[in-house]
């Protein structure tokens, strides 16, 4: 780490503590030497309408996506991105976005796909920063651009793709979605957009936990006793675990993620994010509808 | 299907600017969406929620007795290029006749050359809000 930790009481029950600052911490550091802070949101414009002084933007779509191929960005692109913007592979990222940081931790989590090593979520993230009263400013952020190396994306530890959901059948699956998109009840409300999946419901034996349970009303984390009581306890998840969690395109699967992984200390959490726009499209293979997880197929 | 002055002009504006001015010009719009009348900000059950869009969207249409049609959108600040796009149909069609409405080329969206910019959610959000705006304006007609 080669920025100083917040010590911060409220994040001390967490198992990685050091992935977490808050809006008052955030303040008091902003334009030091070797922090950048960062802003993705889901919507394009938020940024321009006012972010934190010295906040870059990340945009996940137009950034972060491949133009091309559903995938993400390759090595080469990633370092002209991030040089672009002026970061450095030893700088440390405050991360903050919109929507409770959906889209922040979307981005943590493609950024740790090319092993950026410190990068910290600011907790509450947009909104409580506004909440707070804290200063926004349209002002043009220029940061001289940097050489970051080109690191090849690592796919093998925190992604998961489709193949990988078949021999996973039996370990645990949480799916983020909210109820009426885990029943399948969703894509049957009338005018209702279908999300980009042909068919309604969940992957067979994932469990629906969604990602709203793990904040609060003020869009910052639960404690760990909360949390550990939400994942551990009721979906039965144990540091032993080999976790997968999808969504519908990745985004809130990855706020669980963040979660899971730092805040709860799971060592084994992946983020499969083809999530239902992929597995609700594919041809043969199986879904589950209504409430209950289902069974484990038996061919498929 | 035809288009409106309103519609050809913010077509001729986004089409001349470089790619990547045309958020900046979406933002613009997001800025000028007029504020809800206070009779729909009293009685917001008047409004109809537009579900194709991840924001809080809402909209409703008045037909005037010469067929005039005036359209009332709302959307949070939070969501600006969501606003913008309302915004973008307000100047599109506010003002211009029924059969105008009704006729409106749905192709205006694609046209925009946002597409790129923008995730299709975003983009069919806006479809949502013209789809509802002319059903709305159909029903009147009845």
């Amino acid at each position: 780490m080669s920025y100083p930790i917040e010590s911060n009481s409220e994040f001390s029950g967490y198992a990685h503590p050091e992935a977490l600052v808050s809006t008052q911490w955030v303040e008091e550091n902003l334009g030091n030497e070797g922090l950048v802070i960062v802003e993705c949101d889901e919507d394009i414009l938020l940024y321009s309408t006012g972010h934190i002084a010295g906040a870059v933007k990340i945009d996940w779509h137009t950034e972060l996506n491949h133009h091309d191929n559903r995938d993400y960005i390759d090595g080469e692109a990633f370092a002209a991105l991030l040089s672009s913007k002026g970061i450095n592979r030893e700088d440390t990222i405050v991360l903050y976005g919109d929507k409770s940081n959906w889209w922040a931790t979307y981005a943590m989590w493609v950024f740790k796909l090319f092993g950026h090593a410190d990068i910290r979520i600011m907790n509450g993230g947009r909104a409580k920063w506004i909440e707070e009263g804290r200063a926004l400013t349209k002002e043009v952020v220029e940061r001289p651009a940097t050489n970051y190396p080109v690191v090849e994306r690592d796919d093998s530890t925190i992604r998961a793709f489709k193949d990988d959901i078949f021999s996973h059948f039996g370990k645990p699956m949480i799916d983020v979605r909210s109820p009426a998109e885990y029943t399948g009840e969703k894509l049957h409300m009338p005018d209702y957009p279908n999300e980009g999946a042909s068919r309604g419901g969940h992957i067979p034996t994932a469990r629906s936990v969604p990602w709203g349970k793990a904040v609060r009303e003020d869009q910052t984390f639960k404690s760990v006793e909360e949390l550990n009581q939400i994942y551990r306890v009721d979906a039965g998840i144990s540091d032993a675990s080999d976790v997968i969690a999808y969504c519908r395109i990745g985004e809130r699967s990855s706020h669980t993620w963040f979660v899971l992984t730092y805040l709860l200390g799971i060592p084994k959490v992946r983020n499969y994010d083809g999530s239902w726009t992929e597995w609700g499209s594919s041809v043969r293979v199986p879904i589950v509808k209504g409430e209950e997880p289902g069974a484990v197929p038996v061919s498929f | 299907m035809s288009s409106t002055p309103g519609a050809d002009a913010i077509l001729e504006a986004f089409q001349e600017v470089p790619v990547n001015h045309r958020l900046e010009l979406l933002l613009e719009f997001s800025e000028s969406l007029p504020e809800l009348p206070s009779r729909y900000q009293e009685h917001p059950e008047l409004l109809e929620r537009v579900e194709e869009c991840q924001s809080p969207v809402y909209l409703f249409v008045e037909l005037a007795t010469d067929q005039t049609v005036n359209v009332f959108l709302t959307a949070p600040d939070e969501a600006p290029t969501t606003k913008g796009f309302a915004s973008l149909l307000h100047s599109s069609l506010d003002g211009e006749t029924a059969t105008s409405v009704l006729s409106f080329d749905e192709s205006f969206v694609d046209k925009l050359g946002l597409t790129d910019l923008v995730s299709q959610l975003r983009i069919r959000g806006l479809h949502g809000m013209l789809a509802r705006i002319k059903r709305q304006v159909r029903e009147k007609l009845i």
